[in-house]
């Protein structure tokens, strides 16, 4: 198997001084595709995908994209490389416009991002219509939208959520979920810490299920949705 | 219908005028104040003594251009300094920042320790501008010194009452203008202000939309030394320059800026004014303008003087209290409790 | 152990600088420092108190001092009669009438059910409520400053002692424990409003009640006289002039040769130092007992983990408030004294920032959270202040030792030596942060 677009490979660390909280976790993601971190409360998820974006120090293993070795780079040379990054909460600019928000994911690029603009637009068509809208005024879901527009707005190469629906209605997260499937294909690898273990292993290529900072099980989505033993420890039957 | 006519006059003259000239000025302070509070997160209690020290090197200047016989006619020459007070002031400014606060910033400490800081800044400022310019008052308008004087009001309207129009004052509130639609046009057109908004409002996502912020913050200097020393050469253009004055204006501007909400450019010249009428009106004389309201026999005897003019401080201290009180945040949403 | 040693050293070291400025200069100058080095090592102990334990940030602390010194005024003095017979119950009664308004504006506001009514009433009784405190109390103001108002013009205080209330010299001291209690209650009316918010906020209130407190006190003559001054109060030590006509203390100075002019100016200066020390000693005490009780533990434990300490059901606002109190209190305390120094209170002397700036410097040189760093910060800070400004004209003079007589730069420079004090209390507290941020004898 040749290396993947993205991976981080047997990462241990944790935050500061303090204890490991990764042991040997390896996650990885190919372009278009949609890799998947489940597992249960505290099992390291966000830090996984915080441990890839260089938010925190591995103190061994490492972290490639594209092949070229990026593990001490800073978070904001990371996304000069192409990686965007979007938190799980105050992900938005509340008193700035959509548009501005929108404006703001771009900063780094110098060249016309009109035409990126009209596809985030395409994308989340609510987005247009509030455009002059402070992002503080919309609802979660809208939020959430604004936030998914502002990385993309740097044309990454790898696009990396944070629970990506947390807190907003079922019907909000299934479009979400839509959403996010067609921005993989326009070539996009995406990587996703989910809460939502079924939902989102559904629509998932490549399923990671952590346990205390460790691989547990990886496999494609559907593999791991008809694993017997996933199921019963973590989907709930 | 004269009686109303009058007293719309003198109200004008003693009250509206002088307040929207301070209004003007403190707003001026408290947009600085309200910026390094919004980017850098501290109360920044030199702010009066960078005001100071602009309005000392304009002066300077003023000398200079004097002395080499350039003027510019009927307008103060203290125009033509200004900018070289805004260049010193960023010079100084950014100096500051680099062997004092960055320290800070890069160990992220606490709020509290920035202010004290700044009190010490505060002093070393205080004492450098007594040292160069000297502890007494000094005088450096010239120029015509009405745009209308109340003879000529009186003349032209035949009232009884007079109207005076200082260029001081026009140039004030002028100047305060231009100097708020462009900071307004730069925050929210440029894309430099855009990103300083951003910054302010979430440092973190700033940062990972690859916000640089040495530069936010540097901007930020550079913005706030123009509205220091422009509103401190204003200042003592219109009443007059004493190094003092502006530790005492210290009070006001904060409970401007704390008015408004701090961080809340809008709100910091609303509090500006907020705070300016207030004073003005509280600590005014109002028989003159009643006496022409009033029938007859209902005239006051008093003066009708609400507070007298030593507790002027206390009226933007009382504002800022209530507020204190009942929405923390200030009248437009500030960023913090 | 060697910190104990070290710090021994400093102290030992800063009472040489105080000796050398007696062997140098005069023991005038050395004793005035050391007195003021007391009352300074007090208020620090009580800015300490605010901010070493409990994080406080007080910018006011020249507000509480100056109600202490309005303190001694208003116990020490004698009462004018004239005064209070003119006016005086018209005052209090305005003054009444004011309470009354507030109470009731703040009954208003928490008694009535929301709504438009209760911010009519309100405003309503806030101001109906204002001018009939201003009726009454302006009259009062009137008639009790027109009474001679070259020497009196005031209420005066409460020194029964009549015509030889001179030698009533006690009263100051009791004065002083009245100050702390003055400026504890205005601590807990600001303490009220502005703690529980950022710590900014704090800072700012506090600078405002402390420029209120001193503008009142400028102002209001019925009051303490305002910038006429009230000078002449009654000493808790003897005077220089009754010890030099004294036949005992005369055998005394000349058993050792000394002059009895100068003997006596020094023994009245090391009775102040006496009484002084007294109370330091008193104060330092109390707050090292409550620095290692339960009760400083846990503030403490506030200042460093504020959210932690909330969490394990500790009322924060309520032990800052407390906190807040007891040093303005002390501050209150060391006001007292500093008029008892004086013996006079001038209000125009009390320069809102520079002299809480000075405080400031003294607890953060000598150590926030150390008690004894605090002591230690007043005495080396004052003698600094005292005598930054000889050595800055010394300073000046070498540095422009090379110019001419009239040279313009000269003279200027060494006229801009009475603002290097200023500058250097800045310095010294911007580089003590940044180098030793935790003093000279840091917190266990």
């Amino acid at each position: 198997m040749s290396e993947p677009f993205l991976i981080g490979e047997r990462m241990t660390g944790g935050y500061g001084s303090g204890a490991d909280i990764l042991h040997e976790c390896t996650v990885a993601v190919d372009p278009g595709q949609i890799a998947v971190i489940v597992g249960p409360n505290g099992a390291g998820k966000s830090t996984a995908m915080k441990a890839i974006f260089g938010m925190l120090n591995i103190h061994q293993g490492s972290v490639r994209l594209d092949g070229e070795d990026i593990s001490t780079l800073s978070p904001q040379d990371r996304v000069a490389k192409g990686m965007a990054f979007v938190p799980q909460s105050s992900n938005v600019f509340t008193s700035l416009t959509v548009e501005e928000n929108l404006e703001m994911g771009a900063f780094l690029r110098r060249d016309d991002i009109d035409v990126t603009m009209q596809q985030v637009y395409e994308l989340f068509p609510i987005l247009r219509e509030k455009q002059k809208q402070a992002a503080g005024e919309l609802s979660g879901g809208q939020r959430q939208q604004v936030a998914v527009g502002r990385a993309l707005m740097t044309k990454p190469r790898v696009l990396m959520l944070d629970e990506p629906t947390a807190g907003v209605s079922p019907i909000v997260m299934d479009e979400l979920f839509d959403r996010i499937i067609e921005v993989a294909k326009t070539g996009i690898s995406i990587l996703m810490v989910e809460q939502n273990a079924r939902q989102a292993l559904s629509i998932a290529d490549k399923g990671y299920v952590l346990v205390q900072g460790s691989n547990r099980f990886t496999d494609t989505g559907a593999a791991l949705l008809a694993d017997p033993e996933v199921r019963k420890s973590f989907l709930g039957g | 219908m004269l009686d109303i006519l009058n007293s719309i006059v003198v109200l004008s003259n003693y009250v509206l005028i002088p307040a929207i000239t301070y209004g003007s000025q403190l707003a001026l302070g408290a947009l600085g104040v309200t910026l390094i509070y919004g980017i850098l997160r501290f109360s920044n209690f030199a702010h009066g003594d960078t005001m100071a020290f602009g309005a000392m090197v304009t002066i300077l200047f003023t000398w200079l251009f004097q002395s080499w016989g350039i003027t510019l006619g009927p307008l103060p020459t203290a125009l033509l300094g200004i900018p070289f007070g805004i260049l010193a002031t960023a010079a100084l400014l950014l100096l500051i920042d680099k062997f004092v606060y960055q320290f800070y910033r890069r160990q992220k400490a606490a709020p509290v320790i920035l202010v004290i800081v700044s009190m010490g800044v505060m002093f070393v400022l205080n004492g450098l501008v007594r040292i160069i310019i000297g502890p007494n008052e000094q005088r450096f308008s010239d120029g015509e010194r009405f745009i209308i004087s109340a003879k000529e009001f009186k003349l032209l309207t035949g009232l009884k009452e007079g109207l005076a129009f200082k260029t001081t004052q026009g140039i004030t509130i002028i100047t305060a203008i231009i100097l708020v639609v462009a900071l307004f046009w730069f925050l929210n057109r440029t894309r430099t202000g855009k990103s300083m908004r951003a910054f302010s409002d979430n440092e973190d996502l700033a940062l990972l939309s690859g916000i640089n912020p040495d530069k936010v913050v540097m901007v930020t200097w550079i913005i706030v030394a123009a509205l220091a020393a422009t509103a401190g050469a204003l200042y003592g253009l219109d009443k007059s320059f004493k190094p003092f004055i502006f530790l005492q204006l210290l009070l006001p501007i904060f409970a401007a800026a704390i008015v408004g909400g701090l961080g809340n450019p809008i709100g910091a010249i609303a509090g500006g004014f907020v705070i300016a009428f207030s004073e003005v009106v509280i600590t005014y004389p109002l028989k003159k303008v009643l006496k022409y309201l009033m029938p007859e026999n209902l005239e006051p005897t008093g003066l009708v003087q609400l507070l007298s003019t030593d507790y002027k401080f206390a009226v933007s201290f009382t504002i800022l209290l209530i507020v204190l009180l009942f929405r923390p945040t200030g009248l437009f949403k500030g960023k913090s409790i | 152990m060697t910190t104990s040693v070290r710090n021994i050293g400093l102290f030992i070291f800063v009472a040489c600088l105080i000796a050398g400025t007696g062997f140098i200069q005069s023991w005038n100058t050395a004793l005035f420092i050391l007195n003021m080095g007391l009352i300074s090592a007090i208020m620090s102990l009580g800015v300490n108190l605010q901010w070493g334990f409990a994080g406080l940030f007080n910018v006011g602390v020249v507000g509480f001092v100056a109600l202490g010194g309005l303190a001694a005024v208003l116990v020490s003095m004698p009462p004018t009669k004239d005064a209070w017979a003119a006016g005086g119950a018209q005052v209090l009664l305005g003054l009444l009438l004011g309470a009354a308004t507030i109470t009731a504006a703040i009954l208003c506001q928490t008694k009535m059910a929301p709504g438009r009514n209760k911010t009519f009433s309100t405003v309503g009784v806030l101001v109906i409520g204002f001018f009939v405190f201003r009726y009454v109390f302006d009259g009062g103001v009137e008639a009790v400053e027109a009474v001679n108002p070259a020497g009196t013009g005031y209420l005066g205080g409460l020194n029964f002692g009549g015509v030889n209330y001179k030698s009533w010299g006690f009263m100051t001291v009791i004065s002083w424990p009245i100050g702390g209690v003055l400026a504890a209650s205005v601590a807990y009316l600001i303490g009220k409003t502005a703690l529980g918010l950022r710590s900014d906020y704090l800072a700012i209130a506090t600078l405002g009640i402390s420029e209120i407190i001193i503008a009142v006190m400028k102002n209001e003559d019925w009051l303490a006289r305002g910038v006429k001054n009230v000078s002449g109060l009654p000493r808790p030590v003897p005077y220089e002039i009754d010890l030099q006509e004294s036949a005992g203390f005369l055998d005394w100075v000349s058993s050792f040769g000394g002059d009895p002019v100068t003997t006596s100016s020094i023994v009245v200066k090391l009775g102040y130092a006496g009484l002084f020390a007294f109370v330091l000693v008193i104060i330092l005490t109390l707050a090292q007992l409550a620095l290692a009780s339960p009760w400083g533990r846990m503030m403490r434990a506030i200042r460093d983990n504020e959210y932690a300490a909330g969490a394990m059901g500790k009322n924060i606002t309520a032990r800052h408030l407390q906190v807040f109190i007891l040093g303005s209190a002390i501050c209150g305390v060391a006001g007292a004294m500093m008029t008892t120094l004086d013996s006079q209170l001038t209000p125009g002397s009390y320069q809102p920032l520079r002299f809480t700036f000075l405080i400031w410097v003294m607890v953060i040189v000598g150590g926030s959270g150390n008690n004894f760093g605090s002591v230690l910060g007043g005495f080396l800070i004052f003698f600094l202040w005292v005598q930054v400004e000889p050595f800055g004209a010394m300073l000046m003079q070498g540095i422009t030792a090379g110019m001419a007589e009239d040279n313009a730069l000269r003279i200027h420079l060494i006229d801009s030596v009475a603002h290097m004090r200023l500058l250097t209390m800045g310095l010294i507290l911007i580089l003590v942060l940044r180098f030793a941020p935790r003093g000279l004898i840091p917190e266990k």
